[in-house]
């Protein structure tokens, strides 16, 4: 084939994929897309509100960090959602897409508050809480192996049933709240064991929140190691870049499957706990307020490593609260923050492509005789 | 009461179906658009702001253009949703799943801002947005419907949205089994590869499926706000019918005329607790959790007997990239 008929059918540019670029260039592709994402929110903030930016993104730092009680819910909030994102990082490594962390955590949460209903006034508290524990983890774990055994089995698609498995989460929280509410037929369980205090999460220090952000912190530390040294850690590498090379290099892919999603529902479960006992003291449908689906953007956005999702959970809910005192103080609608949060998202995961691919436009048919 | 019960399910069932049939053909071509429940409140949103606008510019309301203001507003929201999705997952082939969430995680807030702030941002006078004129508009019915007894009540009673979401349901599927644009589609949604390699434009194809597929999705949301709703717009209304919608998909197995059958169950399994006698609040959200319960069960046993005409999809969620084969 001739040089020239090449050269005239070639398209102006295509699409290769590119080596890995050095870190630096890609940190910088990213804290880029975040400051445009930021520009961005702010032109959308300007033009609803009227305010001028450096006021409105003041309102924003003032809403996040204001106030001692504010910095302490901020890092609350930080720790429960990366919490279920440290949950959901093993099995996205190994693309298995669980978008039912939403439904794992709310079935966790669900074991503890009814150990704290039905066993508060008979068993000692540190025998509560270690129940509340075990029942919270097991229950989370057995709701991520649900779908992880059928999809190991007969391959059936695990985002589709585990979106599902929400639902039914959802509406089993519904009934027992309606089974248990207080005052009856209220439907809400109101705060649980308010006078005895019965396994509720102790205070650490004299602060609500530290214990949970302790025992998130433990969580990523854990992953981290299990996800970088750990055999497991490694198998789970190995059937995400491919599965026939799993099975080809001797790992048993099903059993991984099913591992690796007990791990994931279990803490998902530790989350619902962390929720109900240490955080809110109740339970109601929202307890998780689509910090599940929230988990599975911070997870991806981090790369699946334990350290950069800190950093996108704080951006993330930093954001969020900050986003809500611009909503309060201007009287707008608290929803501001989710579309807020939906154009960070866009730009960082539409960063993506800039690092992982290059456009080559076609060369110059300078010097090519025609 | 049959008869109003089928009438209520029907009514609970359009917009699932409006959401389904979009998802469906969005799925054809490989796209696992989860955004859907976020392009149904933007939709429904888009429809309330052109109706709001309309209704607060003129006298008398012409009530054809009462019904294509919100309609072209509404299609247009949920045409800028697609593309952003396409943008991402197409061209810069970014994960569908997360993609998907974000839009949700965008669209829902979009709604529920613009219904609770509509008024202040606008400094309108109203004091809520209620679009009563313009909802009578789009709940025109055929004249003799209400004399035709129960024969009317159950088929000819309800909007013309209704009908055109039956319509479109059927249409799409004959457009997947009988023409050859269909059959194309399809296979980029089996095997892009392939379908590249046969001289299909993938990603040409996968953008007119995921706009076309959000386009009609969108429109769930216009009935439920105009039709169901009666031009009410309340925050978080639509609730999870969107995500109920994607269920819808996969009850129907990726095929838009069973979906017709499919969401009138739907709707009616939504509603079937106001019309059992006695019935508890706990045992209602029971009854609520049977659409889920009963999506898993077909998601198991399909995938359990293995017919290839039941599958979804097969590169259902992946970014198609020519060089990565």
């Amino acid at each position: 084939m001739s040089k020239l008929t090449k050269s005239a059918n070639e398209p102006l540019f295509h699409i290769v994929k590119r080596d890995a670029l050095p870190a630096w260039l890609a940190w910088a592709i990213r804290i880029g897309s975040i400051v445009a994402a930021l520009i961005v929110c702010a032109l959308v903030t300007v033009v609803l509100t009227g305010e001028n930016p450096i006021e409105v993104y003041a309102t924003m730092i003032d809403g996040a960090i204001g106030s001692n009680r504010r910095i302490w819910g901020l890092f609350q909030n930080v720790a429960m959602l990366l919490c279920i994102s440290l949950a959901v990082t093993p099995a996205f490594k190994m693309r298995f897409w669980n978008i039912g962390a939403e439904g794992q955590a709310l079935i966790g949460g669900l074991a503890t508050a009814a150990c704290m209903i039905l066993f508060g006034d008979k068993l000692p508290q540190p025998v509560l809480l270690i129940v509340m524990f075990a029942t919270s983890i097991i229950a989370g774990a057995i709701w991520g192996f649900i779908p992880a055994f059928f999809k190991a089995k007969w391959n059936t698609n695990e985002t589709l049933f585990t979106l599902m498995m929400n639902y039914i989460a959802i509406q089993l929280v519904s009934f027992f709240t309606y089974k248990y509410s207080v005052p009856k037929g209220s439907g809400q369980l109101g705060v649980i064991n308010r006078a005895t205090e019965a396994g509720w999460l102790p205070q650490l220090g004299g602060h609500n929140y530290l214990l949970n952000i302790v025992i998130v912190l433990g969580v990523t530390v854990f992953m981290y190691v299990y996800l970088k040294y750990s055999k497991h850690g490694y198998e789970i590498s190995v059937v995400g870049e491919s599965e026939n090379t799993a099975r080809y290099i001797g790992i048993n892919v099903k059993k991984v499957i099913m591992r690796t999603m007990l791990l994931s529902g279990a803490i998902c479960g530790l989350t619902g706990l962390l929720l109900v006992s240490g955080t809110d003291h109740t339970l109601t449908r929202d307890t998780i307020e689509g910090r599940g689906f929230t988990a599975i953007m911070v997870s991806w956005l981090g790369k699946f490593n334990p350290v950069h999702m800190i950093l996108t959970s704080f951006l993330l809910v930093f954001l969020q609260k900050g986003a809500i005192e611009i909503s309060t103080d201007f009287g707008l609608n608290n929803s501001f923050s989710d579309i807020i949060t939906g154009i960070i998202i866009f730009f960082i995961i539409g960063s993506e492509f800039f690092i992982n691919y290059t456009v080559k436009f076609r060369e110059s048919k300078k010097g090519v005789n025609a | 009461m049959l008869v109003a019960f089928i009438q209520r399910a029907v009514m609970q069932g359009i917009p699932l179906l409006f959401g389904s049939t979009g998802e469906i053909i969005t799925e054809k071509g490989g796209n696992l658009n989860l955004g859907i429940p976020g392009i149904m409140y933007v939709g429904g949103i888009s429809g309330v702001i052109g109706a709001f606008a309309y209704e607060s510019s003129v006298e008398t309301v012409n009530p054809f253009l009462a019904v294509m203001i919100p309609l072209l507003a509404s299609l247009l929201g949920s045409l800028l949703m697609g593309l952003i999705y396409c943008v991402l997952t197409v061209t810069l082939r970014a994960n569908q799943n997360v993609t998907g969430l974000a839009l949700t995680t965008f669209g829902v807030g979009f709604g529920n801002f613009f219904g609770g702030s509509l008024i202040k941002i606008v400094g309108s006078d109203m004091p809520s947005i209620a679009l009563t004129q313009t909802s009578v508009c789009f709940k025109t019915q055929l004249p003799f419907a209400d004399k035709l007894g129960w024969f009317g009540d159950v088929f000819l009673s309800y909007s013309f949205l209704a009908y055109l979401a039956i319509v479109i349901a059927l249409l799409a599927s004959f457009f997947f089994n009988k023409t050859s644009f269909g059959l194309k589609l399809r296979s980029v949604g089996e095997n892009p590869a392939t379908a590249d390699a046969a001289g299909i434009n993938v990603e040409k194809y996968k953008y007119f499926s995921t706009c076309v597929g959000s386009m009609i999705a969108g429109l769930g949301g216009l009935y439920y706000v105009m039709d169901y709703a009666n031009g009410v717009w309340s925050n978080d209304g639509f609730g999870d019918r969107g995500w109920l919608a994607i269920a819808l998909v996969i009850f129907a197995i990726w095929k838009p005329n069973l979906s017709i059958l499919g969401s009138i169950l739907f709707g009616g399994l939504f509603i079937i607790h106001n019309y059992i006698p006695n019935i508890s609040f706990e045992m209602q959200e029971i009854i609520k959790m049977t659409p889920y319960a009963v999506t898993i069960i077909v998601l198991v046993v399909i995938s359990m007997r293995r017919k290839r005409e039941h599958q979804p999809p097969a590169s259902l969620g992946l970014s198609y990239f020519r060089e990565e084969r």
